[in-house]
This record gives C-alpha cells, sequence and structure tokens, in this order.
C-alpha cells in the first residue's frame, strides 16, 4: 500500500529573538525565536535543502517533484525546475510549482501521494511581514519534502488512513502580487470560519478512516491563523503536538509537513496521527505509523536542525536581509547576470554541482573540464557529484570590498574528502571564527539577484555535527 | 622547438612616464600624448622615426586607434594588447621581438590605463556572459589568501606575519617618498599602516597598491644601432612570459604559498640572460607588489630568497634601497600606483633611470651591477600570467 517512504526538513541556521524587535521598535516583537532564512536563502533553496535532506541515504529516485510556497522565487517561471536540477534527476522527472498560499502545500502533498511511482512533495516558505506586525514575528522560514511510494521502493514508513476536505471562501489572509506584507481581516471572524470548517473535516476523516479520537495518538494543528489554531487546538488536550512556533516560528507552507516530520522522527510503529491544516478550508488526514518506522534514520532531525541554530541575528541585519532596509552599496559595480545560455550548457555544475573525474589520472575537476589538469587526456572524463561531499578548509579570507548583500564575504579553499578542491564562498559562519582545517559541507544558496535573474549556486557551509 | 631568447639583439633608447596618481584634468589621449612625446624627446626622435607601435591598456579603450587618434599618426600599424596587470610589459615584449626579427627599425612601446574615472573602488573590468559561478572576490581578496597560507606553512604566528606585512607597505612608501612620479610621495609610519582598516583577510588599505592614472613609453631599436641615439642604451637580457593552466583553485597540490608562473618565467628569463645568482648578479629588481603578501612570495619565487626565509629578508632589511638587493626602489605597486596597462613600462623606466645613474640623487642606487630585473604579473594565486624581464646597461 502506497505511504510515506522518506522525509527530510529543513530550518536555516538563524533564529530572530523576538525581543529584539520589541527593544528596537517599542512595538511588535514578543516572547520567543523565529527562524530566519539567511540573506542568500530563498523557497526554492530552502526546498533543495529539505529535498537533499530527504533523500540522503535513501536509495530512490523521484520521478515527480511537487513545490508549494506561498513565496515563489519567480513568478511565470517554475521553481521545482531549479529544485530537479539542484538534486541531479534525471530530465524524465516532472517538476511543478503549486504556489501562491499556504494551502498550495495540500496540492503538493495529494499530488505526489497520488501519482504513481517514487513522488516527493516539497513545501517551503519564507515568511515577511511588515516592522512590528504579527506577521513578522510570528512568522518562520523552512522547508519540508515528504516522499511517497509503495513498499517495493522502500519501506513504508506511515500509511493515510483516511482523509477529507472542506473549503471556505472568506478574507482571512491576502496579499497582492509584489507586496512585502500581507493584510489579515480582524482575528475572530476567521476563527469562527475555521472552526465550523475544521469539525467538518476531522469528523468526515477520521469516520473515513475508521478511527475515533479515542484512538488518536497525536494531534498536529498547523495554520497560519493563530487564534483558530489556539482554539482548535485547546479542544485535543494533551495529544496535541508542539507546532515549535515558539522556537522557530509559523513557516506557513511549510508547516505542516514539518510538523509531520518532527513527528514521525520521533514515532513509534502503530502511532496513530490527526493532521489538520487550516488555510483557506480545513484539510484533515489520519495516517497511522508501521513497523519500518523504526528502523528509520532521517539525516537531520528537526529537533537537530532547531538545536543546531544560532540565536545571535541582530533585529538590523534581519530588515536588511528582507529588504525593509537598504544599506549604502560598496563602491563597486553591481554583479554581473548570468546569462541564460552559459547557464544552461552548465547546468549540471551551476545546479548540481557535478565536476569531472579524469578516467585514468582520477583528478577531479572542479568545475569539470575537458582537458585533464593531470596528464592532459581530452575528453576522458567522467561526471562526478560533489554536492554531499564533506570537504576541509586549506585557506581563506575576508573580503571587505566584494558586493554582498550581507558583507563582508567568507571565501574559502577546500579540498574534498577523497579529492577535488574548489574555492568556495562561505555560509553561516561568523567571519572571525573561520579557522584552517575546519571542516565545511555544500550547502545550495542564491548568490544575488541580478537584472531579475536570481543566481543559484552552491556555497560551503559548516559540517552539521 | 625550444625558447632562445633575444639577449643582447635589442635596446631601449629613450623612455617617458607621465607621474601616476588621481589626473582629474587628463583623460587617456592626454597622458598618451605626454608619455610619448616624453619618449620622442628622450629618444632624440620624432613620431615620423618611429615604423610601429605596441599598445598596452586593459580597459581604457580597444584597438589601435586608442592610440592613433590622439597622437595623430599616419597610417602605420598600432597593435593593442592585453594581458591583466601584465599589459604592458606585453606591449614592451612583442615590440622587442618585432624590432629582433628585423620587420622594424624603430617602434614604440606604451601602455596607459584611466582607472580613476569609474568612481569604484578598485579595479573592474567588464566580463563576459557567464554562468555565474565565477568567484566574485576583489583582487586584494584573492591574494590576501597567500598570507594565512604563508604563515601557516612557516610558522609565523598573524603578529609576526602582519609585521612582515607592514614592513614590506613601509619600505615602498619610504622609497616613493623619493620618487616625484609617485602617486604616494610620503613615508609612512608602520603603526598607521598597520592599523588601516580592513580590505580583505589580514589586509588593511596600506597593504593594497594604489589606484591610478598613468601612462609610459619606450622606443626600441636594434642594438647595433643604439649608439645613434644615446650613449647609455639599456639593452634587453631576457623576456619571458608564463600562462598557467589556472588550476590553483582545482589542484590540491596547489598551497597558495607560491605563483609557479613566476617560478617558470624567472627560470627562463635567467636561462636567456645566463644569470645562476639573481640575488648577487642584479643590482635592483622591480617587482609587481599589488598586495604585501605577493612581493613577500615573490622574493622566494624570483630566486632572491631561499624558501621560507623572505620574510625574514624582508625584516631585516635586505629588499631596501641601501639593502643587498634593492626592490621597486622607485616605490612600487604600493607606491608609485598602479594604472594596469603602463605598470610593466613604469618598471622599465625605474631601471632606465637606475641603470643609466639618471636616478635623483637621493635614491640613486650605488652598485657596481649592472642589470636590472622587471617582473610583472596579472591574475591570482593559482592562476595568473607573470612576465620577467632583464635589462642591462653593457652588452655581454
Amino acid at each position: 500500500m502506497r505511504g510515506i517512504i522518506g522525509y527530510g526538513t529543513y530550518v536555516p541556521y538563524y533564529r530572530l529573538d523576538r525581543s529584539k524587535i520589541t527593544a528596537a521598535m517599542g512595538a511588535g516583537g514578543g516572547r520567543g525565536h523565529r527562524a530566519v532564512a539567511g540573506y542568500d536563502e530563498d523557497t526554492t533553496t530552502m526546498g533543495v535543502e529539505a529535498a537533499r535532506n530527504a533523500l540522503r541515504g535513501s536509495t530512490v529516485t523521484p520521478s515527480s517533484i511537487w513545490f508549494a510556497t506561498a513565496n515563489p522565487a519567480y513568478l511565470d517561471k517554475t521553481n521545482a525546475t531549479a529544485i530537479q536540477a539542484a538534486l541531479d534527476l534525471p530530465q524524465d522527472t516532472w517538476a511543478v510549482d503549486a504556489g501562491g498560499s499556504a494551502r498550495s502545500a495540500e496540492a503538493a502533498i495529494l499530488g505526489a501521494k497520488g501519482t504513481p511511482g517514487v513522488s516527493m512533495a516539497v513545501a517551503s516558505d519564507l515568511r515577511t511581514g511588515n516592522p512590528t506586525s504579527n506577521d513578522e514575528s510570528a512568522g518562520g522560514d523552512g522547508a519540508a519534502a515528504v516522499i511517497f511510494g509503495d513498499d517495493e521502493d522502500a519501506p513504508v514508513l506511515a500509511h493515510t488512513l483516511g482523509f477529507a476536505a472542506s473549503t471556505g471562501e472568506f478574507l482571512d489572509r491576502y496579499r497582492l502580487p509584489g507586496d512585502d506584507s500581507s493584510r489579515i481581516w480582524e482575528e475572530r471572524f476567521g476563527e469562527q470560519a475555521y472552526l465550523a470548517l475544521a469539525e467538518d473535516a476531522i469528523e468526515r476523516a477520521t469516520k473515513s478512516a475508521n478511527v475515533g479520537m479515542e484512538d488518536v495518538d497525536k494531534v498536529i494543528i498547523a495554520g497560519l491563523h493563530a487564534r483558530a489554531v489556539r482554539s482548535l487546538s485547546r479542544t485535543v488536550g494533551d495529544k496535541l503536538v508542539d507546532d515549535l512556533t515558539g522556537r522557530i516560528g509559523n513557516p506557513g507552507a511549510a508547516q505542516l509537513p514539518l510538523l509531520v516530520a518532527s513527528v514521525l522522527d520521533e514515532a513509534e510503529p502503530g502511532e496513530t496521527i490527526l493532521c489538520v491544516h487550516l488555510a483557506d478550508g480545513a484539510y484533515a488526514s489520519v495516517l497511522r505509523t508501521t513497523d519500518a518506522i523504526a528502523d528509520y534514520a532521517p539525516f537531520a532531525t528537526v529537533e537537530s536542525q532547531i538545536e543546531g541554530g544560532s540565536d545571535n541575528l541582530e533585529y538590523n541585519l534581519y530588515l536588511t536581509w528582507r529588504g525593509f532596509l537598504d544599506r549604502e552599496p560598496p563602491r563597486r559595480p553591481d554583479p554581473d547576470r548570468p546569462g541564460a545560455p552559459p547557464t544552461f550548457r552548465s547546468e549540471d555544475w551551476k545546479y548540481a554541482f557535478v565536476g569531472s573525474r579524469d578516467r585514468t589520472s582520477g583528478a577531479i575537476h572542479l568545475p569539470p573540464m575537458r582537458v585533464s589538469m593531470d596528464g592532459g587526456a581530452v575528453d576522458d572524463m567522467e561526471r562526478i557529484r560533489m554536492a554531499d561531499v564533506p570537504a576541509t578548509i586549506t585557506t581563506f579570507t575576508v573580503d571587505y570590498l566584494a558586493f554582498s548583500l550581507s558583507p563582508p564575504t567568507v571565501a574559502v579553499v577546500i579540498d574534498f574528502d577523497g579529492g577535488g578542491r574548489f574555492q568556495a564562498e562561505m555560509t553561516d559562519i561568523d567571519p572571525s571564527e573561520v579557522k584552517i582545517g575546519d571542516r565545511v559541507e555544500m550547502t545550495f544558496r542564491r548568490l544575488f539577484t541580478a537584472q531579475g535573474i536570481h543566481n543559484y549556486f552552491w556555497k560551503a557551509r559548516p559540517l552539521a555535527d | 622547438m625550444a625558447s632562445h631568447g633575444i639577449k643582447d639583439q635589442v635596446a631601449i633608447v629613450g623612455m617617458g612616464c607621465t607621474p601616476f596618481g588621481e589626473h582629474w584634468d587628463k583623460g587617456a589621449d592626454d597622458m598618451l600624448i605626454d608619455a610619448a612625446h616624453e619618449a620622442y624627446a628622450s629618444a632624440g626622435v620624432t613620431q615620423d622615426d618611429i615604423d610601429a607601435f605596441w599598445l598596452g591598456t586593459m580597459g581604457s579603450g580597444v584597438s589601435g586607434l586608442t592610440l592613433s587618434k590622439p597622437l595623430q599618426i599616419d597610417y602605420k600599424p598600432v597593435s593593442r594588447l592585453e594581458n591583466m596587470c601584465a599589459t604592458g610589459s606585453e606591449a614592451f615584449r612583442n615590440a622587442c621581438y618585432a624590432v629582433a626579427s628585423g620587420a622594424y627599425d624603430v617602434v614604440m612601446a606604451i601602455g596607459v590605463e584611466k582607472l580613476k574615472d569609474s568612481g569604484y573602488s578598485g579595479l573592474t573590468g567588464s566580463r563576459p556572459p557567464s554562468d555565474g559561478t565565477d568567484s566574485s572576490l576583489t583582487a586584494p581578496a584573492t591574494f590576501s589568501l597567500l598570507a594565512p597560507a604563508y604563515a601557516h606553512k612557516h610558522g609565523l604566528d598573524e603578529e609576526t606575519m602582519k609585521e612582515v606585512l607592514t614592513r614590506i607597505a613601509w619600505k615602498n612608501h619610504k622609497n616613493g617618498a623619493l620618487n616625484p612620479r609617485a602617486q604616494f610621495r610620503k613615508e609612512v609610519a608602520k603603526e598607521t599602516i598597520a592599523a588601516s582598516p580592513l580590505v580583505a583577510g589580514p589586509l588593511g588599505i596600506f597593504d593594497c597598491s594604489g589606484v591610478s592614472d598613468g601612462s609610459a613609453a619606450a622606443v626600441i631599436v636594434r642594438a647595433e644601432d643604439a649608439h645613434r641615439y644615446t650613449d647609455k642604451p639599456l639593452y634587453v637580457k631576457a623576456l619571458s612570459f608564463s600562462s598557467g593552466p589556472a588550476t590553483g583553485a582545482l589542484d590540491p597540490s596547489y598551497d597558495y604559498t607560491t605563483f609557479r608562473e613566476v617560478r617558470t618565467s624567472a627560470e627562463e628569463a635567467y636561462k636567456q640572460a645566463g644569470i645562476s645568482d639573481p640575488r648577487s648578479q642584479i643590482a635592483m629588481a622591480e617587482v609587481h607588489d599589488c598586495f604585501t603578501p605577493t612581493e613577500l612570495v615573490l622574493m622566494e619565487d624570483l630566486g632572491f630568497a631561499e624558501e621560507g626565509t623572505a620574510w625574514k629578508e624582508a625584516l631585516n632589511g635586505t629588499f631596501d634601497l641601501d639593502g643587498d638587493l634593492p626592490v621597486n626602489p622607485d616605490g612600487g605597486l604600493k607606491s608609485f600606483g598602479h594604472p594596469i596597462g603602463a605598470s610593466g613600462l613604469r618598471m622599465l623606466f625605474e631601471c632606465w633611470l637606475q641603470l643609466r645613474g639618471e636616478a635623483p640623487p637621493e635614491r640613486q642606487i650605488d652598485s657596481d651591477r649592472t642589470l636590472g630585473l622587471t617582473h610583472n604579473l596579472g591574475g591570482q594565486p593559482g592562476a595568473c600570467v607573470s612576465f620577467v624581464a632583464v635589462v642591462g646597461s653593457e652588452v655581454g
């Protein structure tokens, strides 16, 4: 029977202490932290990281990718194609976007679940709001990926026992394309609408699953409408799963799959999980874990990523990264936009971090080269993907002059385990802490955006413990 | 197949060099006119006597018209060359070969760069459309990679490394203070250098060469004709150029404490010139001190110091104006300034003054050696081009 055969999550490195908002603005903020995407991250790059975590250690190759976000990096152009390319998936993969609202995550999940073969849903969100707004402090950034398949693909970790959904057309939250912040109607209005829709969906879902609430072990309640989520949460008692909003905020379209992952990270075989998502209606599904969950080790748990973050981010830097605060630029030319044809020619390198290895000498070339630097053989290379290979810093510098959205730029020369060298930008690092001999891994990032083109490429970051 | 060199076949018989600096009142055209006419006067020729021209500029113009239009050259060949920061040397090298081949009797090599019109800090340049994956590091950042690697390899602590780099900048400023054509004409205290705002890695503003405007030119003839123009020609002993495979950032065996391109070009130049011990045979050297760690590493790559000892020699004053082997007596890129296309010819201009005994007395090197060396580099550690010339005041 078809079900979840793998998953991965991504919680970015930085946390904003909400009290820093209050301290700076005399308003807004609150208690706890929100997760913050780096200046070089967007929903596509975070989706890549979550999908990489889902696939690392797995033997399956997805034949479709369903990408959902309320904050797409591009409009009119599919964003899932960059994820497909960054994962080095073959051309016969079907990669598609579902976008615009938090609810689109449901489309990605159900689409992947219902598409034959191994299919992956990737949900990612980067939540912004006007300074001092509720959305600013309550939001969070992150991504989650869920792989669906059958037992012959990989052991199924959880089945869906039942599902139901309801829809309501009403003004809860809304944003015109291009705006930095959503507008929100009075919360008490939405609360009433959501509670009725949720009750209906939950009743039908449990009925179709043939379970009663007494059979449910855990309840996940996701949704951006905090007041409705709180009200509904009060009805489920101690079965309620921590929604992590105090520690990372609410990552919108990614919240439902991220919370499912956090439950699966610790689940025992035979657990029954009710998953509810409030977004322009209600979505309710009943999952049950299998025996295989006991043997499944996620590449990185949600908890380990939350623990591994830095809460030193200052509010002024946060505002700068999100475009609410313009710094004086360096007296340097703006970066050139990448050209479409050269980018097309180097897709394997730029997106998948695939170099070339001399079949005779074994020398690894990053970027790939046709003529070997060791022996001079011409066109006798094989492709070698280095995205998941750890490396060690050989030398480094800090560039205070180079163009960056968050100067200074840290640059490192790294030697990969088993061969291969690359000069990379380093990210998620305090410049004063870089040392020769430090261990790093690669991460997919957005270097900059020039003339409407996002320049995606790989950077080094400290190797997670 | 082999490289043969053209030792003593051609000679410089006249040179010109504008002051380098922020010439808000002069364009590239003006500086080309000034440098060319100073060189004509120096050689005692007119423009009509020049049979062909080689113009080096990285970005201050394209094609031979960049020179023939402001100088109103009447239908003579003008080649325009670019080889990154070694552009000026490349113009000189090709001009020398044209004379040695017998194709022309009298030629001019001239370089120019107008950097201060861009409004930006440091160097800028346009690159062909790319996939966006090339390094966006600035020049100081790429050269700063040398500092921690050198310190790590040779056991210097951060403080000592900073002292060495500061000493190099201090020396070149001290020399530049004696040079009326230099961009920066005053001594700078070591404390000021060491405390200057950071640009990249351990490098402060004072570890970087001056961004400036300028032009320099040379008139070149066959060696046997040289005495028709001057009693004191400068003979070309060696010209070498090395363009590497640019694999430093790919090859784990490269350790960022050397320039392989410099080592190969130096070896070739010494072979052509018949030099076995540059440290004791050369009177002075003008080297590509674009940033202070570059000069440090060059002292070893050019054979002026044993590997791992250049830092001690620099601290001991070996390369000072009154040291065993004066390096950058005119102030170097650091103090004279670095208008890209002009720098290689500016280095030769200092050899022209020093080896002919025509430098201002306060910086004239008192030496019985007759050879001068210029070294010009373009690119970055691990991916560069390198030029070495040896010139001498005597045949043989």
